[in-house]
């Protein structure tokens, strides 16, 4: 962690990357005790924050200072003792920049949790070492993949209370092994650690000389997230368009969006869809000046050569020979997060991209 | 780093961008809100980006509490005129003497809470569906469970328990007439994230974010300009200290630290070695344990 004065560098800090993660298990498998030990061991807990944690833990009767206090920040959280919204904490190392979504572990609450997982490159799954893999494991786990979520944390919790046996870990293991063969994720690691000792979360524990690999933070610091974006199939989906009359830029019009997918370049032929007209990229233009390429999660505003195509918002532009199916028949899973029903047969409107059709 | 990756300020920087220009396309009538302070200066670059080479497609609104400081009042005028911007600004003292607001009482009157009767109203009055804030989740636990697009009812109140789903990069700003969305495209930044911005893209700033002389009265652990806006309590004395704000505020609540940095990369070594949050010296938040939670229900920033 940045600690001192001299340790802080302006050009390391520029230089960091960024990984998002989520964190969930069940209700007392010790998340809050997990997040709390992380950031304490890192020093990202500034002393008023702690302060006010104390007291609030005081006027609660706790005795010892709960760390939970500080991810619920709801009143109704605080009162009820349990999370009911994912909340956000940031942190970082010398290495990389972390943001946290602690999200709920209660089912009532699963739209928040999946609000939170969504945008994460790596999902931690704890499990009580003295429970093994119950079912808010699996569904966890299994929202993880449907979220397309790219790297998943088993961390196996609460080892002090099985004496770090190495077979409960093993157990618990291929227990998930087995299930996991339905998920979507490649890459499944394993922990055994002691959130309340810190055994393996910052420090390698001297508990269980048989567990070979990395600490928790480490894994942190180091899964590999630069291949996560897909590089190939090129998509930019219109978010506006841009119209600016100005001395050095008369009639300027360009196209403003994210890119989803792939690698543009100024010269690259392009298709605007659903329309089919073909036309190349004139130039990728941002304020700070020209761009020699956009990839993926940029926001860009790019220029076409033929100014006369009609594109708008909910259009996508790609690349001729890789171009995305497109139809008026899907099949899809519907994961439904309201309390109302859904009513088959019905009328929803559904977003994709930034296009809003109805279905 | 690899190639095809971004640092993790870049990836803020597109975040943001992405979020105003979805208000941009989703809602009819947008506004930023813009208190003169870091975090709504760097809000406004950050749409100059977004919209660039075209002007910025919604006008700037300050809550104006009467009690600013000067050089906030002349650098948002001069911002505002280096842009072409519109800037609208609603008074709370109008609203006091329209009677719709009702001054705090004691020896430490804050307009901070009644600033979000101005701005409902405000709201209310120019028909803004969707309202720019510089907020950030780092800042406060309640601001830590916000959304990006924030919904809020028709009398501009915020349900925390019942906030919306929001799925990757898919908004949703679908809304009742009358009800409109707080948005908050900073939400991912950090103190030191804008601070580093600020130092990189070389955007100017207050320079009461830098160190100066000012006469200072101590108070709950932290310096309040003397102003005629505070009263000065028996047992405090006005003393002159050499101090830099790292919020900028209602003047009444803001709090001055000691310092010496007269420059962006001395206050980025100072916020890197900061053992308190930058909210430490705001006395709003000192009331109660939930004190933003209870002003955020009730419609404020
Ligand atoms: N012995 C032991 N207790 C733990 C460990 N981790 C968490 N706990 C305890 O388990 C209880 C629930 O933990 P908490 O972090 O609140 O769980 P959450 O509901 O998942 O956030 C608390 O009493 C913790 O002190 C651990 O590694 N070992």
């Amino acid at each position: 962690m940045i600690d001192t004065i001299n340790e802080f560098s302006t050009a390391d800090y520029l230089n960091m990357d960024l990984l998002r993660f989520t964190t969930a298990g069940s209700v007392d498998d010790g998340k809050s005790t997990l997040i709390g030990r992380l950031l304490h061991d890192t020093k990202s807990i500034f002393e008023d924050q702690l302060i006010a944690v104390e007291q609030a833990s005081k006027k609660m009767g706790d005795h010892q200072v709960n760390l939970a206090l500080l991810t619920d920040g709801l009143r109704a959280e605080r009162e009820q003792g349990i999370t009911i919204d994912v909340a956000y904490r940031y942190f970082a190392t010398p290495k990389r920049k972390f943001i946290i979504a602690d999200t709920p572990g209660h089912i009532q609450y699963t739209r928040n949790m999946v609000t939170g997982a969504s945008t994460a490159n790596l999902a931690v799954v704890l499990v009580d070492a003295r429970h093994g893999v119950v079912e808010q494991t699996r569904r966890h786990a299994f929202i993880a993949s449907l979220l397309q979520i790219k790297h998943l944390l088993i961390c196996i919790n609460k080892m002090d209370l099985v004496e770090y046996k190495e077979e409960v870990f093993n157990d618990i293991r291929e227990d998930f092994d087995d299930f996991s063969s339905k998920l979507e994720i490649q890459d499944i690691q394993y922990i055994p650690i002691s959130a309340l000792k810190g055994d393996n979360v910052v420090e390698k524990s001297t508990n269980m000389p048989w567990y070979q690999g990395s600490t928790f933070l480490y894994t942190l610091e180091n899964v590999h997230i630069a291949s996560d974006y897909n590089l190939v199939d090129c998509r930019f989906p219109v978010q506006m368009v841009i119209q600016a009359q100005s001395e050095d830029q008369p009639g300027f019009k360009g196209y403003a969006g994210k890119i989803e997918g792939g690698i543009f370049k100024p010269g690259d032929e392009v298709i605007a869809l659903p329309s089919g007209f073909t036309t190349k990229v004139k130039s990728i233009d941002t304020m700070n000046g020209l761009m020699d390429e956009a990839f993926p999660p940029q926001s860009v505003l790019m220029n076409l050569e033929d100014d006369h195509i009609d594109i708008s918002r909910g259009d996508m532009i790609v690349k001729p020979n890789n171009q995305p199916q497109i139809g008026q028949d899907i099949e899809m899973m519907v994961c439904w997060l309201n309390e109302k029903q859904m009513v088959l047969g019905g009328k929803y409107a559904i977003r994709h991209t930034t296009k809003m059709p109805n279905a | 780093m690899h190639k095809y990756h971004l640092s993790h300020l870049k990836q803020l920087e597109n975040e943001a961008v992405f979020i105003m220009r979805e208000v941009a396309s989703q809602f009819e009538k947008p506004v930023l809100l813009f208190s003169g302070g870091k975090d709504s200066i760097v809000m406004v670059r950050l749409a100059q980006k977004a919209f660039w080479p075209a002007k910025i497609p919604f006008p700037l609104m300050h809550i104006d509490t009467g009690h600013n400081f000067e050089e906030t009042i002349e650098f948002r005028d001069n911002l505002v005129e280096e842009l072409g911007a519109e800037l609208i600004v609603a008074s709370v003292q109008q609203s006091i003497d329209e009677g719709k607001a009702v001054e705090e009482k004691g020896p430490n009157p804050s307009r901070n809470k009644i600033q979000t009767v101005t701005l409902l109203d405000a709201i209310e009055k120019h028909k803004f569906d969707a309202a720019f804030g510089g907020g950030r989740r780092d800042e406060e636990k309640a601001r830590a469970k916000e959304r990006f697009f924030s919904h809020r009812d028709e009398f501009g109140q915020w349900d925390p328990k019942n906030q919306r789903p929001e799925l990757w990069n898919l908004f949703n700003g679908k809304k009742h007439i009358g009800e409109h969305f707080r948005v908050f495209p900073l939400s991912n930044w950090t103190e030191m994230d804008v601070w580093q911005y600020i130092a990189i893209e070389h955007i100017p700033i207050p320079h009461i974010y830098y160190t100066h002389e000012r006469e200072v009265v101590r108070r709950d652990g932290s310096y309040l300009a003397n102003s005629p806006f505070i009263t000065v309590m028996e047992g405090e004395k006005v003393e002159k200290k050499m101090i830099r704000f790292r919020t900028i505020g209602d003047m009444t609540c803001t709090g001055a630290v000691e310092s010496s940095a007269n420059k962006i990369e001395d206050i980025i070594l100072e916020v890197a070695a900061a053992r308190e949050t930058e909210r430490g010296t705001r006395t709003d938040d000192k009331r109660s344990e939930s004190a933003m939670e209870d002003r955020k229900k009730e419609g404020y920033f």
